[in-house]
């Protein structure tokens, strides 16, 4: 019991009046999600799970999502969350298309109106509980940006979320480079996938592929990747500990 | 306009179906000095009349930065102006802020259309009484427009607003065809002659005006008084000489001697200057 945060004064230094009104934990998580910029715009790839802590309980849910004509959105960390940003973002880009005035939001627009709702919300000890990918081409020029759940954003040439920082980011900055075709992109990111398809527990065997240019967005089909388990080490995993497993 | 019994009131109409408030704000905006907006495709241009009250004091400010890319003329109440540019660099800054990218123009003007529409519609509030020429740039180019104090606007290729503005407003229907593919340049000297015609034969020098600039690629600025009296004496030299047969001078010479009959017309001394 904090004796600071029940007298009037310090009430509500920490948001809404009950403790369950505001996020403590996620429930239904995505894991990574990496993007690249290639030579005609943007890919993302990200997993189709969400896991209920250590369950990897759904396994049909879309992570990446086309955000107006001119940028994707990919999501990792709480489900829901997720949800209430796309509910907000197609608002928005609803009211920019009623203006009919032939101007538009562009990804950067979008990546920094992300920034200022995910920097807003955590202080007020609120926050969405997300990392995001926002990837866009507007006017042949190519954006990829980043934002977390504390607010921090920033724009590279490929960008990851959680385990994607640790294990995708390092093969791509030695295999990334300025003018990747679409199969080399598409390529490159499926090696990073299988990669955290071994090391990351919370990753699913089904995957999506979005891919935005000037022309438009496509979001592929689930697809599952090719992986091998035939090492000899898996053989016979007991030999050396009869009984164990 | 005369005083009637339904003109106590912004909310009270008229018979006729008219709200007098509302056309007394914009007679108010007829009897500040004068200001002339001009745009091309990628540039706007705007020009105004700045007399002080007397030798002893500063010139009225009537043109305002918003942003980088939108400036503001303004045209009768000079408070209300004041106060109405604020909001709009509010507005901008929010945006700017939220978005990192510059607030549209059309965007804007219908924010301060909506804002000026409120006071023609609540009983302890009175119109703004003043007209606004907003310049800027959006996706698509370059844009002028004028607020009304009734909360309408109206886009323009060109337009002049205050005090004898009819004389700038001719000129300015004769020429606009012309201004659409105008360079930087030109379309500042078409200001310039446009502001001249308002001065009715007085003499037109850089401490009676100011002219501003915004285009695609220049980011709005007032222009010094230097290079303004450089500007007017480039095109004034070129207008004292008798028009010569020779295409090759350009429009300054053409419209130096129409102008100088229409003045001749209203009785005013013929080219005085």
């Amino acid at each position: 019991m904090n004796v600071s945060d029940s007298t009037p004064a310090m009430n509500n230094l920490m948001g809404s009046e009950a403790d369950s009104q505001r996020t403590l934990y996620p429930y239904v998580t995505g894991t990574s999600v990496v993007g690249i910029k290639y030579k005609d715009g943007i890919l993302l790839a990200a997993d189709m799970g969400g896991s209920y802590g250590s369950t990897l309980r759904y396994k049909t849910v879309e992570r990446l999502k086309s955000v107006g004509k001119h940028s994707i959105i990919g999501a990792s960390g709480e489900i829901s969350d997720f949800q209430e940003i796309m509910r907000n973002l197609d608002d928005l880009i609803l009211y920019d298309n009623m203006w009919d005035d032939g101007n538009s939001f562009g990804p950067k627009e979008v990546h920094n109106y992300l920034t200022r709702m995910m920097y807003n919300r955590r202080n007020k000890f609120n926050p969405l509980w997300n990392s995001l990918v926002l990837g866009g081409v507007k006017n042949g020029q190519k954006y990829l940006g980043t934002v977390s759940m504390i607010g921090v954003h920033y724009e590279d040439n490929h960008v990851a979320t959680g385990f994607g920082n640790h294990l995708a980011r390092p093969l791509l900055r030695d295999e990334w480079h300025e003018n990747l075709t679409f199969e080399e992109g598409v390529k490159l990111l499926e090696k990073c996938m299988r990669v955290l398809l071994y090391r990351d527990r919370s990753a699913v065997n089904k995957l999506q592929i979005a891919k935005i240019t000037e022309e438009g967005v496509t979001i592929s089909q689930p697809y599952a990747l090719k992986t091998f388990w035939g090492f000899s080490a898996f053989q016979n995993p007991t030999a050396g500990a009869e009984g164990s497993w | 306009m005369f005083r009637n019994q339904y003109d106590t009131d912004v909310t009270t109409w008229s018979p006729a179906g008219r709200l007098f408030q509302v056309e007394y704000a914009m007679e108010a905006v007829k009897q500040g000095s004068a200001a002339i907006g001009l745009r091309s495709k990628t540039h706007v241009v705007l020009a105004c009349v700045n007399k002080s009250t007397s030798e002893l004091s500063s010139h009225q400010k009537k043109i305002f930065k918003v942003d980088d890319h939108i400036g503001v003329a303004i045209a009768g109440l000079t408070a209300d102006g004041r106060v109405l540019s604020r909001y709009l660099r509010n507005e901008c800054i929010n945006y700017s802020y939220t978005y990192e990218s510059p607030l549209p123009i059309g965007r804007l003007v219908v924010q301060l259309a909506d804002k000026a529409q409120v006071c023609t519609q609540r009983s302890w509030k009175r119109p703004y009484g003043v007209g606004l020429l907003v310049g800027g740039l959006d996706e698509s180019g370059a844009h002028l427009y004028y607020n009304c104090p009734s909360g309408n606007y109206f886009e323009y290729e060109a337009f002049a607003i205050g005090s004898r503005s009819q004389a700038a407003k001719t000129y300015l229907e004769r020429k606009f065809e012309t201004f659409k593919d105008s360079s930087r340049d030109n379309l500042i000297k078409d200001a310039l002659f446009a502001l001249r015609e308002t001065l009715q034969g007085e003499k037109l020098t850089s401490s009676v005006c100011t002219i501003a600039v915004v285009g695609v690629g220049e980011a709005f600025q007032i222009l010094n008084q230097e290079t303004v009296q450089g500007l007017i004496n480039e095109f004034e030299i070129v207008g004292e000489e008798p028009p010569p047969a020779d295409e090759a001078a350009p429009p300054e010479q053409g419209s130096g001697a129409e102008s100088g009959s229409s003045a001749a017309e209203q009785g005013a001394a013929p080219m005085d200057i």
